[in-house]
């Protein structure tokens, strides 16, 4: 159970979260979704205490993230950055063993190993796995991180953007794992994603964010309109319904065909 | 790892008798203080950058890039400025050089902590910063030089240039303590430097409680560079130049493995290099001319391959 209470952060004098209010039950998928810079990594990170609030408070089990000590909360929510970058020389098996930090402080046992192996497979890793990151292509280097993630074995997931860079066949199976995991293990997973047909199919919840502030959230049935889209993104969109499930378009209907001439 | 402890003990034994004149009763305990001083330079100063390194999370920054040891004379000259030296000399050298290993302490990890803990800055801002506080130091130094008695300033002149030869015996032993208590207290952080590795963010994400892992490794970095700058003074790019080999030679990420194998190359480098310069060359000061040679020209060529971020 994750209850963000009025979180805000500021940059100088903008508020890029501005007093969110949000409570998203235990064992559910919940996605965000909103334009760039509406503010969602932040969120994101504000419930992961990667960033430091200006206000409010994050409550993630009861516990409050800003006064609850780091390597308690490291057993209950594990977070996927945006950005994956690193400046030293890791393979994919390093990194994902790391995941297993808050559980062995270092000294990796066998049932930590086994969580390694696993975290690999789920992934589609196991050949990589003796690999460096920085001779991988970018997909690839997303599912090490976030099996990194899945290794740390939380109760809490925090993914942002994860399926960045994966091909459609990876993306599915990353969403239908996540999928898993909420209705087996009784996870709450919650994501940032772009494609609003992945958020609609994959989800139980959805909130939308536009310049700081929730818009709307709601089931995908209630976000998942015309309306409410085309007011988040600024851009028509239309919703249809197929296989009995919403779906939005928003490329424009009837573009002629572009030749380009170089005079 | 193995064959650098080799050649360690070669380098040790050839600077031990290579070129012994005269009774073994004076050589051996003459000889020996030197090569204690040395080995504790070189564990100091690697073991220092490359903790420095993981913490800033790059591979160009040094903390005496980044003005540390330019800090210690500064201190130093300002005591010598302040009290005189007559009557600091009148104090005993282990008492001196624990009082200013204190205030070292407390100035470089505050002034340290705001300059990395604070906003996210970017590595050319902070190389950039290293250089003006550096100079900053320095001038200030210098600026309290002019202002001391002539006979005050010979005693400081000593300590402004790193040299192999001419250093104070007087502070090896308290300083072979204290590099032991910093040494360990390293070691026992090497897991938590490992998941540093991954930057600020994602060791948040798996429990260590970053503000705090920091501002250790800050004190046990500003003790560190008491240590060597005390003993030889400073060296500028010798933690560069012995860090970025021991990534490369290591063949892990792990502190456990990267830690011993830069302490040994940096004992080596200082050994081999005195013995060589010494007995075969008969060359006095030039160890630690080749040494920031060497090591600016890494600098360099880390600075063009942006090797930064
Ligand atoms: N370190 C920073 N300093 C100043 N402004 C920042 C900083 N980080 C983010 N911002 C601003 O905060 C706002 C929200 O950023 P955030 O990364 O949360 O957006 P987002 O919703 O995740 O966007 P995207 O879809 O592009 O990932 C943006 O306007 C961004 O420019
Ligand atoms: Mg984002």
């Amino acid at each position: 159970m994750i209850d963000v209470l009025d979180a805000v952060k500021t940059y100088g004098s903008v508020r890029v979260v501005d007093g969110v209010r949000l409570t998203l039950p235990a064992g559910g998928l919940t996605s965000i979704v909103g334009p760039n810079g509406a503010g969602k990594s932040t969120l994101l990170s504000l419930i992961a205490r990667l960033l430091e609030m200006d206000g409010g408070q994050v409550l993630v089990d009861g516990l409050d993230v800003t006064s609850t000590r780091s390597d308690v909360l490291a057993t209950r929510i594990a977070a996927l950055r945006q950005e994956n970058h690193l400046t030293s020389r890791l393979t994919v098996r390093d990194l994902v063993t790391f995941g297993r930090y808050p559980h062995s402080k270092g000294r990796t046992t066998p049932e930590d190993l086994e969580h390694v192996a696993r975290a690999l497979e789920f992934l589609d890793l196991e050949p990589l796995a003796d690999r460096f990151l920085d001779e991988m292509s970018g997909g690839q280097r997303q599912r090490a991180f976030v099996a990194m993630v899945l290794c740390q074995d939380t109760d809490v997931v925090l993914l942002d953007e994860p399926l960045n860079n994966l091909d459609p066949r990876h993306a599915v199976a990353m969403m239908e794992r996540l999928r898993a995991a909420v209705d087996e293990l009784g996870k709450t997973v919650v994501l940032v994603v772009h494609d609003i047909n992945v958020a609609a199919h994959y989800s139980d919840h959805i909130v939308a964010m536009c310049d700081g502030a929730v818009m709307v959230e709601g089931s995908p049935r209630e976000v998942i309109r015309p309306e409410v889209l085309s007011s988040v993104y600024g851009l028509p969109v239309e919703v249809h319904e197929i296989a009995g499930r919403p779906h939005a378009t928003y490329f424009p209907p009837g573009r002629p065909s572009v030749t380009f001439s170089i005079a | 790892m193995i064959g650098l402890g080799v050649g360690l003990l070669l380098a040790a034994i050839a600077f031990m008798t290579v070129g012994a004149k005269g009774s073994w009763d004076f050589v051996l305990p003459f000889r020996g203080t030197k090569l204690l001083a040395m080995t504790l330079v070189g564990v100091a100063v690697a073991v220092s950058t490359v903790m420095f390194q993981t913490v800033t999370d790059n591979r160009i920054l040094t903390p005496s890039i980044m003005g540390f040891d330019a800090l210690y004379l500064l201190l130093q000259t300002f005591l010598v400025f302040t009290i005189g030296s007559a009557r600091l000399a009148a104090v005993d050298g282990g008492v001196r050089f624990g009082g200013e290993v204190a205030v070292m302490v407390t100035f470089g990890v505050m002034l340290y902590r705001w300059l990395l803990i604070g906003a996210r800055r970017s590595v050319h801002v902070l190389v950039l910063a290293g250089i003006v506080l550096g100079v900053l130091f320095r001038s200030l130094s210098s600026f309290m030089q002019r202002l001391i008695d002539p006979n005050e300033f010979q005693v400081l002149q000593d300590a402004m240039f790193a040299s192999f030869n001419s250093f104070d015996r007087s502070l090896v032993w308290p300083a072979a303590g204290l590099l032991a208590v910093a040494v360990s207290v390293a070691w026992g952080l090497r897991r938590r430097l490992d998941v540093l590795l991954l930057g600020r963010e994602r060791a948040t994400s798996l429990g260590v409680d970053y503000r705090r892992t920091v501002g250790l490794v800050l004190v046990v970095v500003a003790v560190l560079v008491s240590v060597s700058t005390a003993l030889v003074g400073p060296i500028m790019f010798f933690g560069l130049l012995v860090a970025n080999l021991a990534y490369r030679i290591a063949g892990s990420h792990r502190h456990a493995v990267v830690m011993p194998a830069a302490a040994l190359l940096g004992v080596l480098a200082l050994v081999a290099g005195q013995t060589v310069l010494e007995r075969v060359f008969a060359f006095d000061t030039a160890l630690a001319v080749i040494i920031e040679f060497l090591g600016g020209i890494v600098f360099l060529a880390l600075l063009v391959r942006g090797e930064k971020r």
